[in-house]
C-alpha cells in the first residue's frame, strides 16, 4: 500500500509477556509473548483451539493467566479486572456475541458511552440540566456510530431479533462508542457469508484508518487476515509459532505445517 | 420512537399521566363514595404497586432473583413508626423518606451476596433478609416500644398540622407519594442508570468490559428498590393496616409482590399496576361470582383454593407464553388492534413517511 496513513504506527500499546494459562491440567497458553503497536491492525491467528480466544480474555482481565505480565500503554497492570481495562481504554467484542439481548440497538450502543457518563442515579431520577446534556452528547455520539455502521434502520429494534452478521455489527459498535484507543475483536466475521465480511473488514480499516484506533483481531479466515492487517501473530496449541507481517507469516514453515498439516 | 418533551416522557406518556391523574383525583373521589373502595382496595393497590416497582428495580431491570421484599416492607414500616414516636420533628414526609433510607441500607446489606451467587441460590440467600428483619422487630422490643399485645395501632398522618385520616384522605397521600416515585423510576429506567441495570441482567460480563461496574449496579439497584418496598411498607403499615405487626410483612407478602411483578410484566413500570391490580382484585372477583352466581353453595375456604390454583395456572401459562406479562400482552393487543384498523391519522403519517 502506498496510500499515506493519518495516524502513522507507533510504539507498543500493549505487551503480553511470557504469558502461562491453565485450567486445571490442561495447558491454553504457554510461555507466549508478543506486542501491539500503536494504530496497527493486529491479527491473532490459529488453528481451533489453539488459545486465541483465551489470549484476549487474558488481556482483558476476564482470565488471570498463572504466569506473565500484561502491560498496558507504558504501564504493568497486576490486577486486571475487565472494568479495569476499559477505564485504561481496551475495549472488546465477544466470540459468541454478548449483547444485551432485549435492549435495542440503540440502548447497546448507548451502555458502550458508560464510562463517558458521569451523572449519578439520584440526577437521573431527577434529570438534572447535566443529566440532559451529556445524555444528548451521548446519543448523538452513538447516533455517529449507527450511521457509521449503516445500520440506522434497525436502532429501535431489540438486538435479540435481529440476524447474527447485523448483531456482529451491533457488537463492534458498542466497543467503538466506548472511544478506546485500542479494541479487541473475538472472530468479528465468524459466521458471516462473503458480503458481510468484507463489510465488517471495511469497518475495521476505516476506524483504524480514521479514528487511529488500534485493532487487535482474531480470525479463522486466513485470506481476510493478511489482507486487513499490518501484522500478524499465529498460535498453536498456546504457543507463538509466527509473528510478523503477512508475508513473513504465509512464508513460514511452521505456520504452513499448522495449517496444512505435517508429513509424516 | 418517540422524542421525550419533558424529562424522559415522551408525549404519550404525559398524555397517560393526565388521563390518569384526571381519573384518580377527579373521576374517582367523585364516584366513588364507598369507603370499602378506598380502604380495601385502592389504598392497597397503590402501597402494592410501589412495592412491585421496587421488585422490578431489582428482579425486572438488574435480573437479581430477589425474594424479600416484604422484610424490606417491614422494615420501612417500623422505622416510620419509630420515626414518628422518637423523632417528632421530621414530620411525616421527612419519616417517609427516612424510613426509606433505613429500608435501602437493608438492602445494601442483603444485595451483598448478590455479587458472588446468582440465580435460585441468591433467592434463596435473599429469603435471609425476609426472616432476619421480622425476627430482629419480634426479638428487641425496643422496634415495638415495649408494646406486649403484639399489634401496634399505627400513628395518625398529620402532614403540615392537618390530619389525614379518612379514607380518601389517606388515598391521595398513596397516590401523591406513588406518583411522585413512580415518575422518578421511570426516568431512572430509561436513562443511563436504567441501561446500566439493563446490561447487568442481559449479560454482565459485556456489562463489565464496558466499564459497568457489577459491585456498584447490583449494589445500586438493591438500595433503590429497599427504597421503594420500604415507603410502600410505611404507607401499607399507616394508610392500609392502621397498625403494626411483623405477621403482616411475612413471606407470604414477598411471594404475593413476586407474582405481581411476574404476572404484570417483568422489566417494565406500569406492569407493576397491572400486576398489583390483578392479584388483588381476582379473590374480590371470585369472591363476588360465588356470592351472586352460586349464592353462597361454594365454601369460602374452596373459592379461596380455587383462588391460589388460578394463580399458580397463570404464573405457569405466562412463563411459557408472554414470559414478558400483562403488559407485554396489552402492548400486542394495541397492536394488533391498530394494524387491523388503520385510523385515517396513522395512514397519513405511514403515507407521509414513504413520500
Amino acid at each position: 500500500m502506498t496510500i499515506e496513513r493519518k495516524f502513522k504506527i507507533g510504539k507498543p500499546i500493549l505487551e503480553v509477556k511470557n504469558i502461562s494459562l491453565s485450567f486445571g491440567g490442561v495447558k491454553a497458553i504457554t510461555d507466549t509473548s508478543f506486542d501491539v503497536l500503536k494504530h496497527e491492525v493486529r491479527a491473532i491467528i490459529g488453528p481451533n483451539g489453539a488459545g486465541k480466544s483465551s489470549m484476549l480474555n487474558c488481556i482483558n482481565g476476564i482470565y488471570k493467566p498463572q504466569q506473565g505480565t500484561v502491560s498496558f500503554k507504558g504501564k504493568e497492570i497486576p490486577n486486571i479486572t475487565p472494568n479495569l481495562m476499559a477505564q485504561m481504554g481496551l475495549s472488546r467484542t465477544f466470540q459468541n456475541l454478548a449483547l444485551f439481548k432485549r435492549m435495542s440497538v440503540l440502548d447497546n450502543i448507548l451502555v458502550g458511552r458508560k464510562l463517558h457518563t458521569k451523572t449519578n442515579f439520584l440526577e437521573v431520577a431527577f434529570q438534572l440540566p447535566k443529566v440532559k446534556k451529556e445524555e444528548k452528547i451521548n446519543r448523538e455520539r452513538s447516533e455517529e456510530i449507527i450511521s457509521f455502521l449503516e445500520i440506522e434502520d434497525i436502532k429501535d429494534t431489540p438486538v435479540g431479533k435481529l440476524p447474527y452478521g447485523l448483531q456482529k455489527k451491533v457488537e463492534l459498535g458498542r466497543a467503538l462508542a466506548t472511544d478506546s484507543s485500542v479494541i479487541l475483536l473475538d472472530e468479528p466475521m465468524a459466521g458471516m457469508n462473503v458480503e458481510e465480511k468484507r463489510d465488517m473488514c471495511r469497518f475495521i480499516l476505516k476506524v483504524n484508518d480514521e479514528l487511529g484506533t488500534t485493532m487487535v483481531l482474531i480470525e479463522h479466515d486466513m485470506g481476510v487476515v493478511m489482507d486487513i492487517s499490518d501484522r500478524v501473530v499465529v498460535l498453536d496449541y498456546g504457543k507463538v509459532i509466527g509473528d510478523g507481517t503477512p508475508d513473513e507469516v504465509r512464508s513460514n514453515q511452521k505456520v504452513i505445517d499448522a495449517y496444512l498439516g505435517v508429513e509424516h | 420512537m418517540m422524542k421525550p418533551v419533558f424529562m424522559t416522557y415522551t408525549k404519550k406518556d404525559l398524555i397517560n399521566l393526565a388521563v390518569c391523574m384526571v381519573l384518580s383525583v377527579l373521576v374517582i373521589p367523585s364516584f366513588i363514595t364507598t369507603e370499602y373502595w378506598y380502604t380495601s382496595i385502592l389504598i392497597p393497590w397503590l402501597c402494592l404497586a410501589l412495592a412491585t416497582i421496587g421488585q422490578q428495580i431489582v428482579m425486572g431491570y438488574t435480573g437479581q432473583l430477589a425474594l424479600g421484599a416484604a422484610g424490606f416492607m417491614a422494615a420501612g414500616a417500623f422505622a416510620m413508626f419509630n420515626l414518628i414516636l422518637r423523632v417528632p420533628d421530621l414530620g411525616f414526609v421527612g419519616s417517609l423518606i427516612v424510613s426509606g433510607l433505613i429500608a435501602a441500607a437493608f438492602g445494601i446489606l442483603f444485595g451483598l451476596p448478590s455479587l458472588k451467587v446468582r440465580g435460585i441460590y441468591l433467592m434463596v440467600a435473599t429469603l435471609a433478609s425476609q426472616f432476619f428483619i421480622i425476627w430482629m422487630i419480634d426479638k428487641f422490643g425496643w422496634f415495638k416500644n415495649y408494646d406486649s399485645s403484639g399489634i401496634i395501632t399505627a400513628q395518625d398522618i398529620v402532614i403540615l398540622g392537618k390530619p389525614f385520616t379518612t379514607p380518601l384522605a389517606m388515598y391521595f397521600v398513596c397516590l401523591a407519594v406513588t406518583t411522585v416515585l413512580t415518575l422518578l423510576a421511570m426516568n431512572m429506567a430509561r436513562g443511563s442508570t436504567g441501561r446500566n441495570w439493563m446490561a447487568v441482567r442481559d449479560m454482565d460480563i459485556a456489562a463489565e468490559s464496558m466499564g459497568v461496574s457489577l459491585l456498584r449496579t447490583k449494589v445500586q439497584a438493591f438500595a433503590i428498590s429497599a427504597f421503594y418496598c420500604g415507603v410502600a411498607g410505611a404507607l401499607f403499615a399507616f394508610c392500609y393496616l392502621k397498625s403494626l405487626e411483623p405477621v403482616a410483612f411475612d413471606i407470604k407478602l414477598s411471594f404475593k409482590i413476586l407474582f405481581m411483578c411476574i404476572l404484570g410484566g417483568l422489566g417494565t413500570i406500569n406492569g407493576a399496576f397491572i400486576g398489583a391490580a390483578f392479584i388483588l382484585l381476582f379473590p374480590v372477583l371470585l369472591n363476588a361470582i360465588g356470592n351472586n352466581v352460586f349464592h353462597g353453595a361454594i365454601d369460602a375456604t374452596i373459592i379461596s383454593s380455587i383462588e391460589q390454583v388460578i394463580f399458580g395456572g397463570l404464573m405457569i401459562i405466562f412463563m411459557i407464553y408472554e414470559p414478558l406479562g400483562m403488559a407485554k400482552l396489552w402492548e400486542n393487543i394495541k397492536q394488533k388492534w391498530k394494524t387491523k384498523i388503520p385510523s385515517s391519522t396513522n395512514l397519513k403519517s405511514s403515507l407521509g413517511k414513504k413520500t
